[in-house]
């Protein structure tokens, strides 16, 4: 392993890995607890649309989504809690209408859209440093999100009604995590891209609840899971020269299915 | 008599097209440790919540502290069945517990020492100190249910609420609860809502019947004429609670 990263893009990736996994260590842990995994999944596609919003100005198409992705996280928040509309619909709808946008935006783009398979799989082999400095920023602003309210979002997530009843402002504090899930995923474009975003904010933090008595120790946990399948999945991919998004996925789903069914067994044991 | 508590007046709720609530009016004074009784579905819970401001009234009044719903929520403490729990949930009782302090603190203000102590204080009234640092699924019924009660108390409350406090915990637990509340109504006024008719009424001071469906008749009929005729007219009435000896206290009955 040390020698292949005497190559720029390879410390990139690296460096991608490391700082994708804590975003989605921490916003994972919410999103699994919470069971908004699939809002997560609509935040993600709705992004396209900021991908193709890139193209067409012809800007880094990751500056692109976070309007996008924001406004989708807001959308659908606000749609469900305040405009009491079905969450699976208007996840359906907004998840819809932001790949549409998106593919009617990059058709508009004269010529056509370099790299655009890598938003949508994610290639960590070739994260420019600008992007990193990015994703260095968002992480920190995700970080220190959590850690400003980190009681509100543990009483929301364990028991809304009584942070409700205790004056907090849950419908607020609901739409602030879900716009953290939007920049969660501007950060995972570039690693997982779009599509298998919502394997990263899941599995990792799905195999360390079983392991976690509180969401710190949780989210540190999830953290460390998350480097493990990217860098496991990024050598691999270097190995049997593959997909490095897809196999980063493929090792995360591989782990998540054996604790899955040693669980299983357990339960099965006990009872 | 000093202002009370909870003053609900010809109160109407509708909840999906359906009236859960007609007519209510109650009033609880400081001091008081009430019973809402009556059937699943009676609106007993409903209750609970247009006090604590989660459901809004069709029509009618309602104060709690004087002010309305929501307002005084730092004077409240609730106990919510327990039922409704992940128990997957990574969360320690302490954790919980200090919940409880969330009405006593601003938005980014971090807990302090004084909330810890007030934590504390509360795990030690419900006598599970020792359970503190274990995962909210570890813990038995009994256990979990005062870890409720002690997020309840941690917040200071001079109210206390709480929503089946006996169901699903095994009879001896139940009156372990019953012992705990019957400790806290010295310092608490208390407003219970319970199916669990059998041991009730040994403990509180009042006891109200609740429902709003038409098994009130029959239900009724069981309440003596008095009541049975109030409950005609409304479908709510609060029965003053005579004594011991008036109730008929059987606990191999109770099915919760």
């Amino acid at each position: 392993m040390p020698d292949i990263l005497h190559f720029e893009f390879m410390r990139n990736a690296l460096f991608a890995a490391i700082l994708s996994s804590v975003a989605c260590g921490i916003i994972g842990t919410y999103v699994v607890v919470r069971k908004i995994g699939f809002i997560s999944g609509g935040i993600a596609h709705t992004a396209f649309g900021g991908i193709g919003l890139g193209y067409y100005l012809g800007v880094n198409p990751l500056v692109g989504i976070i309007p996008f992705s924001l406004a989708a996280a807001l959308g659908i928040g606000l749609l469900t809690r305040k405009a009491k509309v079905a969450e699976d619909t208007a996840i359906g709808a907004f998840w819809a209408a932001g790949m549409a946008i998106g593919v009617i935006l990059i058709g508009l783009t004269p010529g056509y859209a370099p790299n655009l398979f890598s938003y949508l799989f994610g290639n960590i082999l070739t994260v420019p440093s600008a992007d990193l400095k990015l994703i260095l920023m968002l992480d920190l602003m995700i970080a220190l999100m959590v850690w400003l309210f980190s009681k509100e979002f543990l009483a929301i997530s364990f028991d809304e009604e009584y942070a409700r009843i205790s004056g907090l402002k849950t419908v607020a504090l609901d739409l602030l995590m879900l716009c953290l899930i939007a920049l969660t995923v501007v950060i995972m474009v570039r690693v997982v891209g779009i599509v298998m975003v919502i394997a990263l904010l899941t599995i990792p933090a799905a195999v360390a609840r079983s392991f976690s008595r509180t969401l710190h120790g949780m989210m540190v946990l999830a953290i460390a899971f998350s480097v493990m399948f990217s860098i496991a999945g990024l050598w691999l991919s270097w190995v049997f020269d593959v997909a490095s998004g897809a196999t980063i996925i493929l090792v995360a789903s591989f782990v998540f299915l054996v604790t899955s069914l040693i669980k299983a067994s357990r339960f099965r044991m006990a009872h | 008599m000093s202002e009370p508590v909870i003053f609900c007046d010809r109160l109407f709720v509708d909840l999906g097209g359906m009236t859960v609530l007609q007519g209510l009016s109650i009033s609880v004074y400081n001091g008081d440790f009430l019973a809402v009784l009556g059937p699943n579905g009676g609106g007993k819970t409903t209750l609970l919540r247009v006090i604590l401001g989660l459901e809004k009234p069709t029509s009618g009044t309602v104060t709690v502290f004087g002010a309305p719903p929501g307002i005084a929520s730092h004077r409240i403490g609730y106990v919510p069945q327990r039922l409704f729990f992940d128990r997957e949930f990574p969360i320690s009782a302490w954790e919980v517990v200090m919940m409880g302090r969330l009405s006593r603190r601003k938005l980014l203000q971090r807990y302090g020492r004084a909330d810890r102590e007030k934590a504390t204080e509360a795990l030690e009234i419900t006598g599970v100190a020792g359970i503190r640092n274990r995962r909210i699924g570890a813990l038995s019924g009994g256990e979990l249910q005062r870890v409720l009660i002690a997020r309840a108390l941690a917040s200071e409350p001079e109210l206390l609420l709480l929503d089946e406090p006996t169901a699903s915990v095994d009879p001896e637990m139940k009156s372990t609860i019953y012992d705990l509340l019957e400790r806290l109504r010295e310092r608490h006024t208390i407003v219970l809502v319970t199916h669990d008719t059998g041991t009730i009424a040994r403990h509180v001071s009042r006891i109200a019947c609740l429902n709003c469906t038409l098994e009130m008749h029959e239900k009724g009929s069981t309440l003596g004429r008095k009541t049975l005729d109030s409950l005609y007219r409304y479908p709510v009435d609060v029965v003053e609670h005579l004594d011991a000896g008036g109730a008929k206290p059987d606990e191999h009955h109770d099915h919760a």
